[in-house]
């Protein structure tokens, strides 16, 4: 814990920043949970055929940034020893005590639900490896469900289809609830509003899918593999539809405080064309947001008409952008409603540490850990499509099946 | 089902509901009165239930000298750069200005008890006028510092005291963000929520907390208000009082004498 330099009055016990990287990084990564949950479900539940490639893909980062979701928050605790007192004595008036209960139970929708998806490419891999060593890996993988009968597909996909459309409102949940975390804070005038759910959720869903497809373009292209054109515009396009709601709902939440011009506005005004002016305006704002608003929205006109390569640059930095500006809203929120003091005539500068429990090679390392564990699976099982199109060197020899990407039945491996 | 049984069902089940709905709405109104602006009312709305502890901060009487604060730090070992309370020195310029200091909360006192300014083209500027605000945990009735903690380690004793459980705080800092009033901290020794307790250990054996004992001023006041008889409740009773950020609806239990619209 610091002190920093201020400017004004500052109330003395705020003279420390007592919520800093991690608490920035929380809503980031559950917030990529939830936007590449949506992707997957788009496909799955809502049949939108385009995104097949990226939906299995998407499912397993959803999967993968959620096993790290807590980590942030047990670095950031005084206490993280006591972590599971928040399941184990709740206090049910509080906004955070929800969160043990909707992570759990987000976290074990989506891992049977990728068993579920994969529990077919498990049992091939299981029958077809050409290692003795590898099968108890994929026996313990399948939970030794071997069965892979139409009936026993069948059935998976029932539940598996019921799991998604239970997902999409786990998923919104857990996203909306991390707003509320903030949105619920009546001390702090720059957090209080019922439309920071909202916006939190949103801007999830913008930086989840920004994340499939930096991924999905960028590893396909290392890989020397076809970027399939229709997946990328299907993702160009959904990112665009819900970054225009999400900025639409940042600028109104933005200008209801400065038309209202409550008491607080005073010093909100001050944050935000001073400490916040280069986060909120040049980043979130202007790079983040109008840049890839233009560029993304001339492949949303010219759909296929655009050349590929200029649709997948586009895609590629407009991703970046994203990131970057659902990173920047993140900081402009969290930090941002720690830069000014609760005596409303005082300002902290925060300027972050680079090493040190809370600082940014910390919230690096954090951030690539959810990575690993994909290159973890990406080992064991393929990512982007069933073992029939993405075989493992481990298989014994059958020859590849290239299907058409139209006219798949969605569940089919 | 046959009619006259259908109409007798309805017949009952529409006056229950109307019974337990005006019921609901007599207990709206009974709380409606007390929801209002006087925080004093309420808290003397809680008289017959045992002990209620309350405080007043006569802002009229403070003469800044910090003997509070020091008294906290020595009574409750508080870290260094934390205050479980501190003094604000308030001082009014001719041209509007308003200047707000704490310099280390007060507790080596203030330089000048009113202090001349320097206007930005050098001229020295007298001030109008001037009082201190020694603030501390306002121990509301409607805390958010409680509502918010997740594991149920900050808690209200039966006498309205609002204390934290160390043994079972994560250190979070949620309370510290919900705090309105900037009363909670994050103790770097122990890495939980650290507050002004109204010096639980010491009144519940029957003494004064630290401050109230140490302030040569008279300007802090601590009582059991539910006893009509104790120096709070004649206090409370002969004066007006308000209390800080009272559109926050937290209820305060902290209440001030004399408070100027300035102070926040």
């Amino acid at each position: 814990m610091h002190h920093y330099i201020t400017e004004g009055y500052v109330l003395p016990n705020q003279a420390h920043i007592y919520w800093t990287s991690m608490i920035v990084l929380y809503p980031y990564i559950t917030g990529i949970v939830a936007g590449a949950f949506i992707i997957s479900s788009l496909h799955h539940v809502f049949d939108k055929d385009e995104l097949k490639p990226v939906s299995r893909f998407a499912m397993v980062m959803a999967f993968a940034f959620l096993l790290f979701a807590t980590l942030p928050l047990l670095n950031h605790l005084g206490h993280p020893e006591r972590a599971l007192n928040i399941m184990f004595t709740p206090n049910v008036t509080s906004a955070m005590a929800g969160f043990g209960f909707i992570y759990s139970a987000y976290l074990f929708i989506l891992a049977v639900e990728i068993w579920l998806v994969y529990r077919t490419d498990i049992v091939h891999l299981y029958n077809e490896t050409k290692y003795p060593a590898l099968k108890p890996v994929y026996w313990l993988l399948a939970l030794g469900v071997l069965d892979i009968s139409e009936e026993a597909k069948a059935l998976d996909r029932r539940v598996m289809v019921v799991l998604a459309a239970i997902g999409i409102p786990a998923a919104c949940g857990l996203h909306g609830y991390v707003g509320f975390i903030f949105g619920a804070i009546k001390a702090n005038p720059w957090w209080a509003s019922p439309l920071m759910p909202v916006i939190f959720l949103l801007s999830a869903i913008v930086s989840g899918v920004a994340m499939v497809m930096i991924c999905y373009i960028v590893i396909h292209w290392v890989k020397g593999r076809e970027i399939n054109g229709e997946c990328v515009t299907a993702l160009i396009e959904t990112a665009w539809y819900f970054l225009i709601i999400d900025v639409t709902l940042e600028l109104l939440e933005l200008i209801n405080h400065a038309y209202m011009a409550n008491e607080d506005w005073i010093i909100l005004k001050e944050l935000v064309t001073g400490k916040l002016f280069v986060s909120m305006f040049v980043i979130q704002i202007l790079l983040g947001s109008v840049v890839p608003f233009l560029a993304m929205g001339a492949v949303v006109v010219f759909k296929q008409r655009a050349p590929a390569a200029v649709r997948n640059v586009i895609g590629v930095v407009c991703g970046v952008l994203l990131l970057a500006q659902v990173g920047a809203m993140r900081w402009n929120v969290v930090m941002g409603g720690q830069m000014f003091s609760k005596s409303l005539r005082g300002f902290l500068n925060f300027e972050i540490d680079i090493y040190g429990r809370e600082g940014l090679i910390a919230a690096a390392v954090i951030l690539c850990l959810p990575f690993v564990v994909i290159y973890v699976f990406s080992r064991l099982l393929p990512l982007w499509g069933s073992v029939e199109t993405f075989p493992k060197e481990w298989m014994k020899e059958r020859p590849p099946v290239r299907q058409p990407l139209k006219g798949y039945s969605k569940f089919t491996s | 089902m046959s009619r006259r049984r259908f109409l007798e069902t309805v017949a009952k089940s529409g006056g229950q509901s109307f019974l337990f709905g005006s019921l609901f709405v007599n207990t709206a109104l009974l709380k409606l009165p007390q929801a209002g602006a006087d925080a004093k009312s309420r808290a003397e709305a809680e008289i017959g239930k045992g002990v209620i502890y309350g405080f007043v901060v006569d802002t009229t009487k403070c003469i800044g000298c910090g003997s509070c604060v020091r008294a906290c730090r020595a009574e409750n070992n508080v870290p260094d750069g934390y205050n479980r309370t501190w003094v604000e020195q308030y001082t009014f310029y001719p041209d509007g200005e308003v200047f707000v200091n704490s310099p280390n909360g007060g507790e080596d006192g203030f330089a000048e008890a009113l202090p001349t300014r320097n206007r930005p083209s050098g001229a020295e500027q007298a001030p109008m006028r001037g009082f201190f605000v020694p603030k501390l945990c306002n121990h509301c009735i409607d805390t958010p510092c409680i509502q918010v903690c997740p594991v149920g380690a900050s808690f209200k004793t039966d006498e309205g005291v609002v204390l934290v459980d160390h043994e079972r705080c994560v250190g979070c800092g949620y309370c510290v963000q919900a705090c309105p009033f900037g009363s909670r901290f994050i103790d770097p020794r122990s890495h939980t929520a650290g507050k002004c307790t109204w010096c639980h250990h010491r009144v519940t054996k029957g003494l004064l907390p630290a401050c109230v004992v140490s302030c040569p001023a008279d300007a802090r006041i601590f009582g059991n208000v539910s006893d009509p008889e104790s120096t709070i409740s004649r206090i409370l009773a002969t004066n007006r009082v308000q209390v800080l950020k009272s559109y926050l609806g937290t209820r305060p239990r902290t209440r001030y004498i004399g408070l100027d619209s300035e102070v926040i």
